[in-house]
């Protein structure tokens, strides 16, 4: 997994709330057997119309927006459990997925994949977006050490939550495989005098 | 303090491994059951890395959400389709891993042949790379959907590293109306709490209600938790579950088995027990339900209408659907229904769709699509003289599979046509680009079917 550290960026703004996993990646792209290529079908059925011409209307469209972050509405992620949204966002380029919810799974899948979700207040993400929309060359720094994101050249700036352990596997780059392996010793003691 | 346990708490507690400090716990995971979507790449990443599977007799596979409903002793046609297939066969048989695979007599819906199978049991922690694992809490399981790294993980350790959920209960008490199913009791619930109040949490489905219902109808409900955003749901195991279980393939048999429904009777959430939120609702206050927007939350009695809302995102949805806030859905015009999913596709959902099909007849524009959940519930729909009775009225029983639920396959609904589904998940284009799903009851969908536009199935059977 990649290593977390900061990320100073422009960012993307998708104003829409409950922005489910089939729209990240539509089902019928699902049919691969490896994790490449989900990236080019990110938010498939929303960035082109059925005729497979571009929907200039949509944000990921808008070459005025562009960046590594993407700052979506309330409950992103929700739906099916497919790690296929987490490759999708990061096969397309983005490191950061800000909203002020988000789903448990996807979250989790974000996380395995070296993505960070920064949840931050509802008031915050109204400023992210109203900002980003009217002046798209604003950039946002997000630190992971510290837990901050901050609009820079401005005051505008919260703290985010991030459990103590994934933040430390976000920074090494380490997964959780490699923390269970070194665990066999106690996984095999515990199999051995299971009470149910 | 209290050492008064919920139900979710004392499966929980009996799972875990050990703690990091500040961190989260390494939970011990009883069975893994595996499909071709989301597998692939975890068996890739343990072979990269030169990983063994650490229990392969604890894992179960099936092929399902990727298969056709017709012809499925012909080679599968889409190439992709048959090469992911192919790759599963591949894998369960390098690693000792059982499957059940396209044609098989145990075949079928993940969620729905691991419990016909008796493999679902009270007490027992349970994963799948899908997020309708949820099902298996009907048992009084903690069953949980994850993502393919930690498939990969459970591959691995049989373990997960996972900070325990809060608790929620959800209690319906009182008597059901005429008409309402399980389906329209978890629709409503979902309507009123929305699709994320149960995020974070694990929630327990508590009162007669639940207690009076079937296996079938509990796994319903449980189904579809994740739609309020809950990880997973439980109901307490009672002797409705252990019928259930008993005498099943993998259930356990004579002596053993007494053993365990001794435990399991210690597993109810004990009198008093604290649960971070509640909710309570009267059973009377549910009818018959649907939805209209985008999302499962977006739910209403089929007697009412449309709210009207100027949130942006609420506007857009109506606008993708078509419909208009204040209007009723009552008259609208179907040219689409499905009867099937991990949330309706059992015998008895089929049993309520034949009782009120009998000796009526699919109305003519409506395509109607009956796809059983497993191989097993096909084969009953037979034994039962079920199929007579949809070849009779001019529906097609199909094969197993997810199917039209989310559309992998060929089973797609067309651009712009509404669909009434027993499935899930009404989200833009699941069941098809530029479909639009309207969830409810195999009843409703029934009756639908027939009669070619929505209905007020409350008044109609009144």
């Amino acid at each position: 997994m990649e290593k977390f550290t900061t990320l100073r960026s422009t960012a993307i703004p998708l104003n829409i709330e409950n922005v489910d996993t089939d729209q990240i990646i539509p089902a019928r792209f699902l049919k691969a057997t490896d994790k490449k290529g989900f990236g080019d079908n990110v938010f498939r059925d929303w960035r082109f119309h059925k005729d497979g011409s571009e929907n200039k209307d949509f944000v990921l469209n808008d070459s005025k927006f562009t960046g590594s972050i993407l700052v979506a509405g309330d409950n992103f992620g929700c739906g099916s459990s497919r790690e296929h949204a987490a490759w999708a966002i990061v096969g397309y380029g983005f490191k950061v997925v800000v909203s002020s919810f988000f789903a448990d799974i996807f979250k989790g899948n974000a996380l395995n994949n070296g993505l960070l979700p920064v949840q931050v207040s509802e008031a915050f993400l109204k400023t992210l977006l109203h900002t980003i929309k009217a002046h798209p060359e604003t950039e946002i720094e997000v630190n992971l050490q510290n837990q901050t994101i901050s609009i820079v050249g401005s005051e505008a700036s919260e703290n985010f939550e991030i459990d103590a352990y994934k933040k430390t596997c976000m920074i090494n780059g380490y997964d959780d495989i490699d923390y269970l392996i070194n665990n066999k010793n106690l996984i095999e003691a515990f199999e051995a005098q299971k009470i149910y | 303090m209290t050492t008064k346990k919920t139900l979710f708490d004392k499966v929980w507690d009996s799972h875990v491994v050990s703690s990091i400090d500040n961190g989260p716990q390494i939970l011990y995971i009883d069975k893994h059951l595996i499909h071709e979507v989301t597998s692939p790449q975890a068996f890739n990443e343990l072979e990269d890395r030169g990983i063994p599977i650490f229990r392969p007799d604890q894992i179960l596979a099936t092929a399902d959400h990727n298969t056709p409903t017709l012809n499925q002793d012909q080679p599968v046609r889409d190439v992709l389709s048959r090469q992911q297939l192919e790759q599963l066969s591949k894998n369960c048989k390098k690693n000792n891993i059982t499957l059940y695979e396209l044609g098989h007599q145990y075949n079928g819906i993940v969620h729905v042949m691991a419990p016909e199978l008796g493999v679902t049991q009270p007490g027992i922690t349970m994963v799948c790379g899908d997020s309708h694992t949820s099902t298996h809490g009907a048992f009084g399981a903690i069953a949980f959907g994850i993502g393919t790294s930690q498939v990969a993980q459970v591959f691995a350790s049989q373990c997960l590293l996972l900070t325990k959920p809060k608790s929620l209960r959800v209690t319906v008490n009182g008597k059901l109306q005429r008409g309402v199913l399980p389906k329209d009791v978890i629709l409503y619930i979902i309507s009123k709490l929305g699709t994320n109040s149960g995020t974070g949490y694990f929630c327990e489905y508590a009162g007669n209600v639940f207690e009076e219902m079937s296996m079938e109808g509990r796994m319903t409900v449980c189904n579809m938790s994740i739609e309020m955003g809950a990880r997973g749901g439980m109901i307490a195991p009672d002797e409705t579950t252990f019928n259930y279980i008993k005498g099943r393939k993998f259930a356990p048999q004579g002596e053993d088995f007494e053993k365990k429904v001794a435990y399991w009777k210690t597993l109810p959430t004990d009198d008093g027990a604290q649960f971070h939120k509640e909710y309570v609702f009267d059973a009377e206050d549910i009818e018959p339900m649907v939805t209209y927007g985008t999302n499962p939350g977006m739910g209403i009695k089929i007697s009412e209408t449309i709210p009207v809302d100027e949130n942006p995102s609420f506007k857009k949805s109506l606008a993708y659907m078509n419909f208009e806030a204040g209007e009723s859905l009552i008259n609208k015009p179907i040219n689409f229904v499905f009867i099937g999913s991990c949330t309706n596709s059992r015998i008895e959902d089929f049993r309520v769709a034949a009782n009120y099909i009998k000796g009526k007849k699919k109305a003519a524009n409506v395509t109607a699509w009956l796809v059983p959940g497993s191989k097993q519930v096909e084969a009953q729909i037979i034994e039962e003289g079920l199929k007579a009775v949809f070849d009779e009225a001019g529906f097609e029983l199909r094969q197993p599979g997810c199917s039209a639920c989310l559309a992998m396959n060929d089973d797609k609904i067309p651009q712009g046509e509404y669909c009434v589904s027993t499935s899930n998940r009404n989200f833009e284009g699941r069941q098809g680009q530029g479909s639009r799903t309207i969830l409810a009851s195999p009843l409703v969908a029934a009756a639908t079917a027939v009669e070619g536009k929505i209905i007020d199935i409350t008044k109609h059977l009144n």
